[in-house]
């Protein structure tokens, strides 16, 4: 391939996952020449496919709210839009509370988040028995609960934001692993992979799990490191939960954990291990079904009939903070840093691929920069988000 | 009600069992107490166990092994496999329409801890290989732990009623497969280091190493083994054509386990897909329960089975149509008739041969996959691991038997328990075992002018010898060395004193006796026949066929006697003219009315050709996205949900993997679909330790 005929593109993004597919969807709206680069063999092989499905606006980051806002717009008119059934489904999220403890925690966040303008209310234990039936009743105090919340099928929604972007003129290219970041005069001038070299002002890294490996191409240590989670999802039955359930007591070896019912009546189910288990890991471990399946059938007696149908275990490219790294990389003009969501890619991926977009055009709202600010990849990493 | 009970078998004792009462949909019906919730609704016509959420079509008993998903039941308000789950007193059985309720709970059951056990050995599956590995553990004193999803061991040897092939010495070539498999059971318990689970499922090896068993039925136990042996068998191919799912299409393994195991008639006339070893069994095994074998479609111009056992199926009375193809299985609610078609020599149907034919059920046996999934899994995660009989290598059982005896041996010696050379004609066995048949010869039949000749109508080289050691003088030669060599009569006319045990004792029914010593001019011809008695008597009328299925004459019936020592199989007598004697093979059993073709095919029209049967996909939709470039198996089922359902692709990847070979694309280009736990769906409650079952 000589000069001449080396392809040039707008932007070239690292990985179709939650955030690199929705984005290349935006950029290509916006009338980018984009090129998307993965190393699997098809759209969301990685992270996306291993979400659950949760997307909620009732985070305790403004942020995070804003961005999932936007969200919950995109996914849940993106039916009526462009066609493709995404599966959402409004069902809201609750947390309910069974200490003090977690009481406090919830009621304390619910300042915050009333003040961002969510829809989010404290219930009590019969206005939230009202919501979700059949948890269990025992010590149940009430929890919080945000009926605009809800869920979608990861799987389906990277597959809709891929054909639509593919309808716009975005290009994909499937086990085309990027082995060298090109560089000239210390800007971004294109990629390398085995397949060939392609050109770009802009590379946004939307790696997932794999950004730093991907920032370490160009001199940057990211603060982004995978965890692993195990989830699973069982067989369908007729429809008898709404919202999503989040129990956030610790219990010897586990976090939170969370479970919901999904369009199509399945239960799908996640818990957060603790301590963490740091790595590229994703084989399944035995400790997995008793620990998380012990812990939903006490919140939810009547789940110990249904029948788990499939387990798997997916990163969270987490930061020191639990918040995302958005912005341009300022050591290396051009590359733009869209990593580190934490496990909340999916749900956040649709707003990101916006905010790319117009960082890339220059088209920036005021807001913008607000949201820029809190999860600039230059932020000191301080505090511990509240509610992850 | 129609009882669909097997009153009377040549083979099969049928057992006393004692009656119960349980209820379908509020109605009061008789099972046996032992049966499964599928065999007991069979046992009374009843094929439609409930309709699919998705489309609404008709569900029923596919598989019968615990694999698929589509015999599922509400019994006592919980969804189950009936093909699993044993029908209990007073049950109250309920179709499956649409998604089930889950049921309600008030009260957090009692929950324990998931027990953790270690052991030296772990043998995944009690078929002839799992039981033969054990035995030799078990002789050499070793701790070992055999699980198995079943009731009873055994596998799929308990559904094979007929005289096994292989080596005499070596694998109990010449005994029934449920014999074999009660012999190797008997042999395996008395050894005390083995403990054994039935009813007990492996769900999924994990990357530390443990294996996670649902232990008889409801326990969830964790099993940390030093060593895995994988013996899990293997899973039926499937085939798309129209119709394919309609009740009344099975596996050839759903259709022996109610024939052979539950003693039930899934059918009254039976079409089968398939010209392997297992499709002309079955053929074999539903004509001696008395059920019409209409005919039999195979797509290659021969049939890939032994060809002893296709011969004895075309002297029974049932046409093979090789170079055919099923084309649709039609009816609205079950199997009311199939339609066939030739296919040219790119195996694609040529117009204008259709042809249909009235039946009610179609067994479809397409081959073999290994199970092996866990063997794969053991060794990603650094568990040493064996893996024996089908899990490893599609073969005969008896080869399976032979290859769990070498695994056996060998892990006993890599966990430095065992000592024992293994003899290196133990792997020379096992690959003759496993041989494919070979070269077929012409058949020569000897001219029998004076005295007596035994005919061996057994042309194709296959390894089986029982024969050489069934005649009393040592008459019959086959080579020790490599029992694949085709049989000779090394005597002549007047050495044979046709004590007739060779004809009752090949297990392919391929010897015949021609005895002229009382009227060469019409001697008499000693036939092996394994039908009931009561069918044939004496100075009936029969006709006798050839090898191929020819008729040859219309001949009384001398004598139906049973010869001593060999089991169960009965001789008939004939008096045959001299010119056709030696050309005798069998007696036909089917009247050819029932193999009658309808006077017009049957066009189906509907495009039903389902490939994921769990999310009912079909070939259609599959094959446009293989033509739109998808070649992710990954990406398939995110846009179809094939795969996605209760079996976890167990079905339809191969059938997929098919499509793209149909459609030329190479292996690989193709990215597998991820392989996940858990084997088989379990609910919450098991994985969470709940102590207080109902």
């Amino acid at each position: 391939m000589t000069a001449t005929n080396i392809p040039h593109y707008d932007a070239i993004i690292i990985g179709s996952g939650s955030t690199g597919t929705p984005a290349a969807f935006s950029m290509a709206q916006a009338g980018l020449k984009v090129l998307v680069l993965d190393q699997c063999s098809s759209v969301g092989q990685e992270s996306n496919k291993k979400a659950i499905g949760g997307i909620r606006a009732t985070h305790s980051d403004p942020a995070k709210i804003r961005l999932c806002l936007r969200s919950i717009e995109i996914f849940s008119t993106w039916k009526e839009t462009y066609g493709d059934d995404i599966e959402w489904y409004k069902g809201g999220y609750a947390f309910p509370a069974y200490r003090e403890r977690e009481e406090k925690i919830l009621k304390d966040l619910l300042v915050t988040q009333k003040s961002y303008g969510l829809n989010i209310d404290w219930l009590n234990k019969d206005q939230m028995l009202a919501v979700a039936p059949d948890l269990n009743t025992e010590n149940l105090l009430g929890g919080t609960f945000s009926p605009e919340d809800g869920s979608a099928s990861p799987l389906l929604a990277a597959h809709a934001f891929f054909r639509q972007a593919l309808k716009r003129g975005a290009e994909f290219r499937f086990n085309e692993p990027v082995e060298e970041i090109l560089l000239r005069g210390g800007r971004i001038a294109g990629v390398r992979t085995r397949h060939g070299t392609y050109c770009a002002d802009v590379v946004v890294n939307a790696a997932g799990a794999w950004a730093n490996p991907i920032g370490k191409m160009v001199g940057l240590d990211l603060p982004v490191r995978p965890d692993s989670h195990e989830a699973a999802i069982t067989e369908p039955v007729a429809h008898f939960l709404d919202p999503m359930i989040v129990d956030i007591r610790p219990a010897p070896g586990s976090a939170n954990y969370y479970f919901y019912q999904h369009l199509t009546g399945q239960i799908i189910f996640c818990i957060t291990p603790s301590p963490n288990k740091w790595g590229f890991d994703e084989r399944e471990t035995s400790e997995f079904l008793p620990m998380v399946s012990q812990r939903m059938i006490e919140i939810m007696p009547r789940l110990k009939n249904i029948r788990v149908r499939r387990t798997w275990r997916g990163l969270y490219p987490m930061t020191p903070d639990g918040a995302p790294l958005i912005g341009w990389a300022n050591e290396v003009p051009g590359f733009l840093l869209a990593a580190g969501l934490c496990g909340q890619g999916f749900m956040m991926g649709p707003s990101i691929g916006e905010l790319l977009t117009r960082m890339v055009t220059g088209q920036m709202v005021p807001e913008d920069q607000e949201t820029l600010a809190i999860v600039s990849p230059y932020r000191k990493f301080a505090g511990q988000e509240k509610l992850q | 009600m129609t009882d669909f009970r097997i009153k009377q078998h040549p083979i099969l004792r049928i057992p006393e069992a004692d009656e119960i009462t349980f209820y379908w949909q509020g109605q009061e019906l008789v099972a046996q107490k032992g049966e499964t919730i599928a065999s007991a609704l069979f046992a009374h016509g009843i094929r439609v166990f409930g309709h699919h959420p998705r489309d609404h079509s008709p569900q029923g008993l596919f598989c019968a092994n615990g694999q698929c998903s589509q015999c599922m039941v509400l019994a006592n308000g919980k969804p189950l496999k009936s093909c699993m789950e044993l029908v209990e007193q007073n049950m109250h059985v309920a179709p499956m329409e649409g998604l089930p309720e889950l049921p309600r709970v008030d009260q957090v059951p009692g929950m324990k801890p998931v027990q953790e056990i270690e052991v030296p050995v772990l043998i995944i599956g009690g078929g002839p290989s799992g039981l033969s590995a054990g035995i030799e553990l078990g002789k050499r004193g070793v701790r070992a732990l055999l699980v198995d999803d079943k009731h009873r061991l055994g596998g799929k040897l308990v559904l094979q009623t007929h005289r096994f092939f292989g080596s005499t010495n070596a694998v109990y070539a010449g005994t029934r497969g449920i014999d074999i498999a009660t012999r190797l059971e008997e042999d395996l318990r008395q050894y005390s280091s083995v403990d054994i689970w039935t009813r007990s499922t492996c769900l999924a090896v994990f990357s530390d190493q443990k294996v996670g068993i649902l232990k008889q039925g409801d326990e969830y136990v964790l099993v940390k083994p030093q060593i895995l042996l994988v013996a899990s068998g293997a899973r039926e191919k499937f085939l798309a054509f129209k119709g394919n799912t309609l009740p009344g299409v099975f596996g050839a393994g759903a259709f022996q386990t109610l024939v052979n195991r539950d003693l039930v008639k899934p059918a009254e006339k039976l079409f089968i897909v398939g010209g392997g070893n297992v499709g002309l069994i079955a053929g074999y095994h539903a004509l001696q329960a008395g059920i019409g074998v209409v005919g039999l479609a195979e797509a290659l111009p021969e049939c890939g089975g032994y060809k002893v056992h296709k011969d004895k199926l075309t002297r029974m009375g049932v046409p093979i149509y090789t170079s055919h193809t099923v084309l649709s299985a039609n009816g609205r609610d079950k199997v009311g008739s199939i339609t066939i078609a030739k296919v040219d020599s790119n195996f694609k149907p040529i117009p204008g041969t259709e042809k249909s034919f009235e039946c009610d059920s179609v067994l479809v046996a397409v081959g073999l996959d290994p199970v092996n999934e866990f063997y794969l899994k053991a060794i990603d995660f650094g568990l040493t691991a064996f893996v024996a009989g089908d899990a490893e290598e599609i073969a005969e059982a008896s080869a399976a038997i032979f290859s769990g005896k070498i695994r056996g041996v060998e892990i006993a010696r890599a966990l430095g328990l065992a000592t024992d050379e293994i003899p290196r004609s133990w792997y020379r066995t096992s690959e003759i075992l496993k041989s494919r048949p070979g070269r077929t010869v012409s058949e020569e039949l000897p001219e029998v002018t004076a005295g007596v000749l035994p005919i061996i109508h057994c042309t194709q080289e296959i390894p089986c010898n029982p024969c050489s050691s069934l005649c009393p003088h040592g008459l019959i030669y086959v080579d020790t060395k490599d029992i694949r060599q085709i049989p000779s009569f090394l005597g002549n006319s007047y050495c044979c004193e046709a004590c007739e045990r060779c004809v009752a004792g090949c297990p392919g029914l391929a010897i015949t006796l021609v005895d002229s010593r009382g009227n060469p001019t019409m001697p008499i011809v000693s036939i092996p026949y394994e039908f009931t008695r009561e069918e044939i008597r004496k100075s009936d009328m029969v006709t006798v066929l050839d090898t191929e299925g020819t008729a040859l004459a219309e001949l009384e019936v001398l004598s139906v006697h049973a010869i001593s020592n060999i089991d169960r199989t009965l001789v008939v007598q004939v008096q045959a003219p001299h010119e056709i004697a030696n050309r005798i093979a069998g007696i036909r059993v089917q009247e050819p009315a029932v193999t009658q073709p309808l006077d017009q095919y049957i066009d189906h029209i509907a495009d039903d050709m389902i490939v994921c049967r769990c999310e009912r996909v079909t070939a259609g939709e599959l094959r446009e996205l293989i033509q739109r470039g998808y070649r992710d198996m990954n990406e398939i089922k995110i846009v179809t949900r094939a795969g996605m359902g209760a079996c976890g692709s167990k079905t339809c990847n191969a059938i997929i993997h098919r499509l793209f070979k149909e459609e030329g694309i190479a292996n690989e280009e193709i990215t597998e679909g991820t392989k996940r736990p858990v084997f088989v769906e379990v609910a919450l409650g098991t994985f969470a330790g709940e102590t207080e079952q109902e």
